[in-house]
């Protein structure tokens, strides 16, 4: 036994290195390298259904590696301009200049699939008496030029609440969403700015939950107990309309939209059949689980 | 003296081997790159950023007042597309500001207790944890702002609304004290002995030596200490884009939501396609950050010398 300090400290660091080596070997079996990657991006509306399509599809393709992240319609159009996915999910139309511009630096056309439909909510507090609101009142909520800042403008008392000011939820401008509510409800024009702009649909839903004086929109299927889904009319007086499946379908419901995807040409290879199987009837079920609308059995892919 | 030695003299002296020669200026030259690398990295950073926003400077349709001192931000509108980042730049400082307010007593008395009145014992384990509070990544910190800080703010003012400026600002000091405390107590620790000992020689109490000879003493530290702390909170993004609610507006209370530069160029940046219009202000947007940055450290600088001239 080397009594030397030097000699101690060689031994442990042999012993350590010794430790080191066998850790390593034992990780389990070594992973084969994914036939294919595909990478998806884009809408935060989609995300979590494009999250459980990857995971579904890696029990039917497990060769097959689909690789998925948010960050807005906006991130995804600008990724596919780039030309570094293989699919964009929009929960907005691509803009005539995306197009464009896809054309431009890829020389490729963008190809556009459907593949659910969203009805987009706006949702208060649980406690808030509202149950309805016509789209002018909330254009006179979010819009740049709106006059109606406080509750009692709206004929409604919070319950438990000291200040009467309205707390605009919105999202950031690269999300479809923002776009959608922009051009339906308000025209065009530009919301009013103070609002708080959340990263994503579930912190819109979370805040407006937190927020007693809180109104927000976000997608129909991030709905939690916390909150409440009100009723639009087109205009004061008129019937409004609930955000339901069958309203989505038939078009009765002013902020029902399509979910998209968008590829550079006709997708290939493993591409090509996971756009396929997320067209078909196994794909469509998840996207009923996640709480959107399906596309009807008769537009759907055969698999 | 002893004769300088002729050629063949010094040629018979024993001598170190050319490699040892070789490598140790080899060595020398690899420091000096290394200390001369830090100005290159800087300045080729504020090139890169320059020659990404220049063009939209002297486009005709960009105004650089309004930039500044406008308060709308509509980069992607349909109709009117103004950039404002008046807004922005005032939700920055506020955050700091207030963050500074909190950070600055508790960091100093923090480093004057951990320097002056801790038992020995505890000292280390104190100052272990307080570095394990710099240790945090901001994410977690500025996930804390949005779901603990939040409620808590909530039920403490009543305010309506749990993710705005008090919330930021809390979360930032959080983030700024152990820098504060870990410079701050070095600078104490650098006050030599002797004036410690020549005060309390003197009659003075433990408090009237630290605010009368330690403070003064080590004002230099102190203030290197406050500015980087200051440095951190302005250049923090994560943790301010989540926890102040995300607003553009100019705040009339403690507890209404803004936003920072910071966290409107990580929200926006992604989604800008490479080279438009809204792309460059997002960079110009940078160099406003920057030059921010450079007036704080300047104007920390001259303060610095000017007290050492004293």
């Amino acid at each position: 036994m080397p009594h030397s300090s030097k000699g101690i400290s060689r031994l442990s660091t042999y012993l350590f290195l010794l430790a080191a080596i066998v850790f390593l070997q034992c990780g389990g079996t070594r992973k084969k390298p994914p036939a294919a990657v595909i990478q998806v991006k884009g809408s935060d509306t989609m995300v979590n259904l494009a999250q459980a399509w990857a995971e579904e599809y890696k029990r039917v393709e497990p060769a097959v590696e689909v690789e998925v992240s948010g960050g807005g319609s906006g991130v995804g159009i600008a990724a596919l301009i780039k030309g570094t996915i293989d699919i964009a999910n929009a929960s907005r139309e691509m803009k005539a200049e995306e197009a464009e511009q896809v054309r431009h630096n890829t020389g490729k056309e963008p190809v556009e699939y459907v593949a659910g439909y969203d009805a987009l909510a706006v949702f208060v507090h649980k406690d808030n008496p509202l149950t309805e609101i016509s789209a002018e009142e909330l254009a006179g909520i979010f819009a740049e030029d709106g006059q109606i800042t406080r509750w009692s403008q709206l004929g409604v008392v919070i319950p438990g609440a000291r200040d009467d000011k309205i707390i605009r939820i919105s999202r950031q401008s690269s999300s479809g969403t923002y776009e959608f509510f922009r051009k339906r409800i308000l025209h065009d024009k530009d919301f009013k700015l103070g609002s708080c702009d959340m990263n994503g649909s579930k912190e819109v839903v979370e805040l407006v939950a937190a927020t007693r004086t809180a109104i927000g929109y976000s997608g129909m299927g991030y709905a939690t107990a916390g909150v409440k889904m009100l009723s639009i009319a087109p205009r004061k007086g008129e019937q409004a309309v609930a955000p339901t499946v069958e309203n989505t379908l038939n078009k009765t419901y002013i902020l029902a939209r399509s979910l998209q995807m968008y590829t550079l040409g006709k997708p290939q290879g493993a591409a090509a059949k996971y756009l396929a199987w997320m067209l078909s009837d196994a794909g469509q079920k998840l996207v009923e689980q996640s709480g959107y609308v399906p596309i009807p059995p008769e537009r759907r892919s055969r698999l | 003296m002893n004769k300088p030695l002729d050629f063949h003299q010094r040629m018979r002296l024993p001598k170190r081997p050319l490699w040892a020669v070789f490598g140790e200026k080899a060595l020398e030259a690899l420091i000096r790159l290394c200390g001369v690398s830090a100005i290159i990295f800087v300045l080729a950073i504020f090139f890169f950023i320059f020659r990404e926003a220049l063009p939209v400077l002297f486009s005709g349709r960009f105004n650089i007042l309004e930039f500044l001192f406008g308060v709308k931000w509509y980069p992607t509108s349909a109709v009117n597309v103004r950039y404002g980042t008046w807004a922005l730049t005032v939700g920055s400082a506020s955050v700091t500001l207030l963050a500074m307010v909190i950070a600055v007593p508790f960091g100093l008395g923090a480093a004057i207790y951990i320097s002056e009145f801790c038992a020995p014992k505890i000292k280390e384990p104190l100052k272990i944890v307080i570095e394990l509070l710099a240790a945090i990544p901001s994410v977690v910190w500025g996930f804390i702002g949005l779901t603990v800080m939040s409620k808590l703010i909530v039920a403490v003012t009543g305010a309506p609304l749990g993710v705005n400026l008090l919330n930021g600002g809390v979360i930032l000091a959080l983030m700024s004290v152990p820098i504060i405390v870990s410079i701050g107590e070095d600078a104490l620790k650098a006050v030599p002995d002797s004036y410690r000992e020549a005060a309390l020689a003197l009659g003075t109490t433990k408090w009237q030596l630290v605010y009368r000879v330690l403070v003064p003493a080590a004002k230099n530290g102190l203030l290197a200490a406050v500015l980087l702390g200051v440095g951190r909170a302005v250049g923090e993004t994560m943790a301010v884009l989540m926890a102040t609610g995300h607003a553009v507006q100019i705040p009339h209370s403690l507890v209404d939501p803004i936003r920072t530069l910071t966290a409107n160029i990580a929200a926006e940046l992604g989604e800008a396609p490479a080279g438009s219009d809204h792309y460059r202000v997002l960079f110009l947007t940078g160099v406003l950050l920057f030059c921010i940055t450079f007036a704080v450290n300047m104007t920390a600088d001259f303060v610095i010398r000017g007290v050492r001239r004293k």
